[in-house]
């Protein structure tokens, strides 16, 4: 027998410890024993229970019944476009049998005490807490269930929950969910309680292809609160001159012209901190104002010497060359198989090339910015964080007070990408409220701020080199990533990538090659390095999609055999055996890396996209897959490159395999606004540095993607794994393939080989 | 004191003339519907209409919007094309974080009511100053053209 998206559900994360299955009804649904603090597990933790704070499960933190029938459900991750708040809710509504349209989504403040792991990233948000949300939502519906056979004085059996209501068949009555409201509060759901999951057939929004949301509304009449919206009587406004280069500090400040601009309350320093700084503010000098506009102005008029740094020589042309000659030369081997230097002597072809990419800002549309108000005894933030716990521990620390003392509401983010992970943002805004007791404090950053003192993606140079057999079969493979690593902000001056930046495509490729040596030369930070949606993906996706392009040709073979013959037969990887010993966090035996996932969103792909179909001159196909946050998806591109070099993406085709899904609409958003967001960083996105100084400063020298470079159109087919699967990540992983399948059409359409990004003026 | 114009009421303002509308209306009114994006006019976070036409309002200082009717996203809704393009947005489920969307909802309602039946070429050029960072324009164009179709439905 298939084993069915029921079997999925019950083997997922933690449902199969010891002590909690008790048996299996006689209707085939697994039944579950009310326990809201399991056992702790004396194996090695994976997913969201390896997680700070790990999952929680209790329906009273997450579920409130109001007299008036509507269900508070509280979401704890953090809103930046991914639709998470609905698509937890709608999780926690189909299993609890609530109705959409009387739910209601309560954002938690930060506590991961009360509501487990908080820290919205690394594409885990659904992944983690889709058996939790079920859980609770089933819990939910049978103390309403217990509720009303109370009150009916009959047994729990003869009544069951049904939109909204729960019924009582025999008699033909039913209580509506309010009604019972007041009842379930005070109930305790008795331990030994068998909690009952839906089966998939009594689904009516997880896996439904509809458009749900408990935002759109608001957002689009003005209504939603982003973290710039926050408003309080007596609020005060700040922006901060930061220091040009990282690790320059504010010698001497000249404010008095500063001080003359009509609302301006204040000037006062920003004591930064050094490499590794942490998510503690770079420093500078706040001008705090009645407005924003005051703030603004008043910063103008600020004359301020800056101190040298150690990073003022920071260049990125010179940086580049010095890590593309790093890249040539041996470094840290972390990954051998076999005798790459064999293969290669005996090879009948060889091939290397090298690629470079530089650092790219988040730019959300939303800069950072944040409130906090600080009174006697108590600090309370409201901040667009991704990272809700994390900003209430700094912010805590700031002024000396406990965690329970420090409130951290969480906002609508104006996009994330990453960059909202950090703090750095939120102590700002406790450093002024500070100086303000009693009165709210606003820092808003400008674009500026936000483009020049971004915590970037890393620049790279990535080499790869590669034998080939007289028939053109890969033999032997090697790649080395030159990067400076994001642990560089938390230590001092690592120099190699840390394990969970290896293992995004660099060391754990799952080629059919048998002489591998992955290798890591050392590369310095001279800025704040930080995680960017799909990370160190993006460098090595890039890379590796575009050699094995270029090794295609080289063995005369059409893109797709070759991909499909270096792929090998269908087989899953421990990812332990190619290097990959974090796995993003998932168990091994769970999550292998499956090639024959990868072969089929790479053949339903070029499938689509009508691959090898003939195509009007000056018109070329490009392909790429790629596997990340246990994700595998895979993206065709047609492009056009017209006389005079103007780039047209005529249709961005992907198929994505996230395991089962939950929310289909969603993921498909997610993956439309991964290409748009890919092709972007592929075109144009670049900060470089000269004299340690960024270089771009707002969206004229920083451009990002408008409607006409979108692709004409995009299509995202979702491929069913058919088979017990467990849940992928979705709000990255459709970003890595996007660049190198744009180069490979490119190559296609004009025989221009694109090895640097961004393509900027190279097809003029 | 000066006073405008705003979604249909006049109202006074205790700003210098030189502020900019963008924060003029959000920080000293207390509208917050429209964003700060950029502060420069090139993101389209701060649209608002001008006697009907769009205006980047992080450029467009508070003297300029004197005598003249201004309308926010917060009102935009109350007319006709207004109304069909917010829900021709939720039902095309184009927001994503939503953080541009009140700018993209300000521009699209601009173009539906001087052009009600734009190709895809027009809506590029119309919507080509509004920047979203998650790339929801594939759903933008679909959501113009839907809710170009319902208001034309609705005059039949």
């Amino acid at each position: 027998m298939n084993r069915s998206f029921r079997d999925f559900t019950m083997t997922s994360h933690g449902m199969d410890r010891r002590g909690f299955l008790k048996g299996v009804g006689a209707s085939g649904a697994l039944l579950f024993t009310a326990n809201w603090n399991w056992a702790q597990s004396e194996r090695k933790k994976y997913g969201g229970d390896a997680m700070p704070g790990g999952t929680k499960r209790d329906p009273k933190v997450f579920i409130a019944i109001n007299p008036d029938g509507t269900v508070d459900i509280t979401c704890a991750r953090s809103e930046m476009g991914q639709g998470i708040r609905s698509s937890l809710a709608l999780v926690v509504a189909d299993e609890m049998e609530a109705d959409w349209d009387r739910c209601r989504v309560v954002q938690a403040p930060g506590d991961e005490a009360l509501y487990g792991n908080q820290n919205t990233d690394g594409s885990r948000s659904m992944r983690h807490w889709y058996m939790p949300m079920r859980y609770c939502g089933a819990a939910a519906r049978l103390m309403l269930e217990q509720a009303a056979a109370d009150r009916w004085g009959t047994q729990l059996i003869e009544v069951r929950a049904s939109k909204h209501s729960v019924i009582f068949p025999q008699a033909r009555q039913k209580f509506d969910f309010g009604e019972l409201a007041s009842r379930v509060d005070e109930m305790e759901l008795a331990p030994g309680a068998a909690i009952r999951l839906k089966r998939p057939s009594e689904f009516r929004y997880i896996g439904k292809d509809q458009t749900l949301s408990c935002d759109a509304d608001d957002i689009v009449s003005g209504t939603a609160t982003y973290g710039a919206d926050i408003q309080k009587v007596g609020m005060v406004y700040a922006v901060v001159a930061r220091p040009p280069v990282f690790g320059s500090k504010m010698e001497s400040c000249d404010d008095s012209e500063a001080l003359k601009v009509d609302g301006v309350l204040k000037v006062m320093p920003i004591e930064g901190t050094m490499a590794p700084s942490n998510f503690k503010p770079i420093g500078g000098v706040a001008v705090v104002a009645e407005n924003t506009w005051a703030a603004i102005k008043g910063r103008e008029a600020l004359k301020i010497k800056w101190s040298g740094s150690p990073n003022d020589h920071y260049d990125s042309q010179s940086y580049r060359a010095a890590i593309e000659d790093a890249a040539t030369k041996p470094g840290k081997a972390i990954r051998s198989e076999g005798d790459f230097d064999e293969a290669f002597a005996s090879a009948s072809k060889t091939h290397a090339a090298t690629y470079y990419l530089p650092h790219i800002a988040h730019a959300p549309m939303e800069p950072p910015v944040a409130t906090a108000l600080l009174k006697t005894n108590f600090l309370e933030v409201w901040a667009p964080t991704q990272a809700p716990e994390a900003a209430r521990t700094h912010a805590a620390e700031r002024v000396g007070l406990p965690l329970e003392k420090t409130r951290v509401n969480v906002t609508l983010l104006g996009g994330g990408f990453g960059r909202k992970s950090k703090a750095d943002f939120v102590n700002e805004a406790v450093e002024i409220a500070k100086a303000f007791p009693g009165r709210a404090a606003r820092v808003q950053w400008t674009r500026e701020d936000d483009i020049r003192h971004d915590y970037f993606h890393t620049v790279s140079a990535e080499h790869l080199e590669a034998s080939l057999d007289r028939r053109g079969k890969p033999t032997g493979w090697l790649h080395r990533s030159v990067a400076p690593t994001i642990v560089s902000i938390f230590s001092e001056d690592p120099k190699t990538q840390a394990e969970f930046e290896s293992n995004m495509g660099h060391n754990n490729i799952p080629f059919a090659v048998p002489n591998v040596r992955i290798e890591n030369p050392e590369a310095a930070a001279h800025t704040r390095i930080g995680w960017f949606r799909s990370v160190s993906n993006i460098p090595r996706a890039f890379a590796v999609q575009c050699f094995i392009s270029e090794l295609a040709e080289k063995a005369r073979k059409d893109p797709l055999k070759f991909y499909l013959e270096l792929l090998g037969e269908d087989r899953k990887i421990d990812p332990g055996d190619i290097g990959d010993g974090w796995n993003h966090g998932e168990n091994p035996e769970k999550y292998p890396v499956d090639t024959g996932r990868l072969r089929k969103v790479l053949e339903t792909a070029a499938k689509e996209a009508g691959w090898g179909k003939r195509l009007p001159k000056r018109r070329g196909m490009g392909l790429a897959v790629h596997y990340s946050f246990v994700t595998y998806v895979a993206a065709v591109l047609e492009v056009e490159v017209e006389e005079g070099g103007n780039l047209v993406v005529h249709k961005a085709t992907m198929a994505v395999d996230c395991g089962p899904q939950i929310n289909p609409d969603r993921i498909r958003s997610q993956m439309e606004g991964s290409c748009v967001m890919g092709i972007g960083l592929a075109t144009t996105g670049e900060v470089s540095f000269a004299d340690g100084t960024a270089q771009q400063s707002n969206f004229h020298d920083y451009t990002v993607p408008r409607i006409s470079s979108a692709p004409k159109s995009i299509s995202v087919h979702l491929v069913d794994p058919g088979r017990n699967e467990e849940l992928g990540g979705v709000g990255e992983p459709g970003v890595p393939p996007i660049a190198p399948a744009l180069c490979n059409a490119i190559y296609a359409a004009t025989g221009k080989r694109i090895r640097q990004l961004p393509i900027g003026g190279q097809l003029g | 004191m000066i006073s405008i114009h705003l979604n249909g009421r006049d109202v006074e303002v205790d700003a210098p003339a030189d502020m900019p509308l963008l924060w003029a209306v959000r920080d000293v009114l207390g509208f917050t519907g429209t964003k700060f994006g950029c502060g420069m006019g090139l993101c389209g976070a701060c649209t608002m209409h001008m006697d009907g036409a769009p205006i980047r309002s992080c450029v467009t200082p508070l003297s300029a919007a004197v005598g003249k009717k201004i309308t926010t996203v917060e009102a935009v809704g109350r007319d006709e094309v207004g109304k069909a393009v917010q829900s021709a947005w939720v039902k095309v489920g184009v927001p994503q974080c939503g953080y541009c969307q009140c700018g993209q909802v300000m521009s699209a309602a601009a173009l539906l009511a001087r052009n009600p039946s734009p190709d895809d070429a027009e809506i590029e050029s119309s919507m080509a100053g509004n920047i979203c960072r998650c790339g929801t324009y594939n759903r933008i164009k679909t959501a113009i053209h839907t809710a170009s179709s319902s208001l034309k439905g609705g005059a039949q």
